[in-house]
């Protein structure tokens, strides 16, 4: 079982992920710089949150033509396993291999404090090791999550059940209240049809170590972890 | 050659800085106004080996894939000799 965390110019969250992954999964991990082609020894890359080519034009818009990224798209393809965070999500949205888009927060903020996510469904690789409805406290920081997508793919995204984490209260009520950008349907994660690309702009890989204030994070990278496992 | 290129967020798609710009004005006192959306000016300069029409087709496409996202934003071309 082996990752890769992807770097970008302006990636900042990708020794984080590193971090995580060597130490809390356990497992092997390098980064791959952006111009890098080859995935082929990987079974799970991820790509970090951060600030991509100074979110230049829009966020993720310019990292999607990096040369990784044609590769990281016969990755996914091939059924193997892709996280993208925050501005990775930002990225895999642009790159059109999830549907959607993230602009500006609905307030104009940039919003950094500890939010709540409801796990919507364990049915996904990086979420099985949870049940339905559990919520994580997770940190969330960006100025650009506010998540949209037309009627269709709204409808799309709930009927096949590919909503994996939306934002609600501490006790798991989704409210508008508890919406911290705007996103449609307090949308803070989905998955691809294929359900082996998740994007969520939460930080799981910021609260992993209770000395952060949550740990919750780690039980999503478990969750792969056991994936890979049961797939080796 | 100059290629001028226009990207504005679709029509639906809620735009909060075009909002606070509005509320900033209007504290300022100017008047009269209904809405404010915010946008995207690309000017391109071309070197002369395309041809009008193929300079059009290169940039619309340019338009399409890179300056804006169409699933959030319009984009108009306009090509000046």
């Amino acid at each position: 079982m082996k990752f890769g965390v992807i770097v970008f110019p302006g990636s900042n969250c990708d020794h984080d992920a590193y971090h995580v992954i060597s130490k809390h999964v356990g497992q092997p991990v390098d980064f791959i710089w952006h111009r890098e082609t080859d995935l082929s020894t990987y079974d799970a890359v991820i790509l970090p949150g951060g600030f991509s080519y100074g979110d230049y034009l829009r966020a993720g818009a310019l990292a999607r033509f990096s040369p990784v990224m044609n590769s990281v798209k016969k990755f996914a393809e091939s059924g193997r396993f892709v996280l993208g965070i925050c501005n990775g999500f930002q990225i895999l949205c642009e790159a059109g291999l999830l549907p959607g888009a993230l602009i500006r927060n609905r307030d104009l903020h940039f919003v950094c404090e500890h939010i709540h996510v409801r796990v919507e469904t364990s049915d996904s690789p990086f979420t099985n090791e949870m049940k339905t409805g559990t919520v994580l406290r997770i940190p969330i920081a960006h100025a650009e999550g506010n998540y949209i997508c037309d009627d269709s793919t709204l409808a799309e995204l709930q009927r096949e059940n590919r909503i994996v984490f939306r934002y609600c209260e501490p006790d798991g009520t989704v409210t508008d209240a508890a919406n911290p950008n705007g996103s449609r349907d307090n949308i803070a994660g989905i998955c691809n049809r294929e359900r082996n690309v998740l994007g969520l702009m939460p930080h799981p890989e910021r609260a992993c170590e209770d000395l952060l204030g949550s740990s919750d994070g780690r039980d999503i990278f478990r969750s792969l972890a056991a994936t890979l496992a049961a797939a080796v | 050659m100059k290629a001028k290129v226009y990207v504005n967020l679709k029509s639906g798609v809620l735009d909060p800085q075009g909002k606070a710009i509005q509320h900033s004005v209007e504290l300022l006192g100017y008047s009269g106004i209904a809405d404010v959306r915010q946008g995207k000016y690309f000017e391109i300069s071309l070197d002369g080996s395309l041809d009008n029409q193929q300079a059009r087709e290169s940039v619309e496409k340019m338009a399409r894939e890179v300056l804006s996202n169409p699933i959030i934003e319009d984009y108009r071309v306009e090509i000046e000799a």
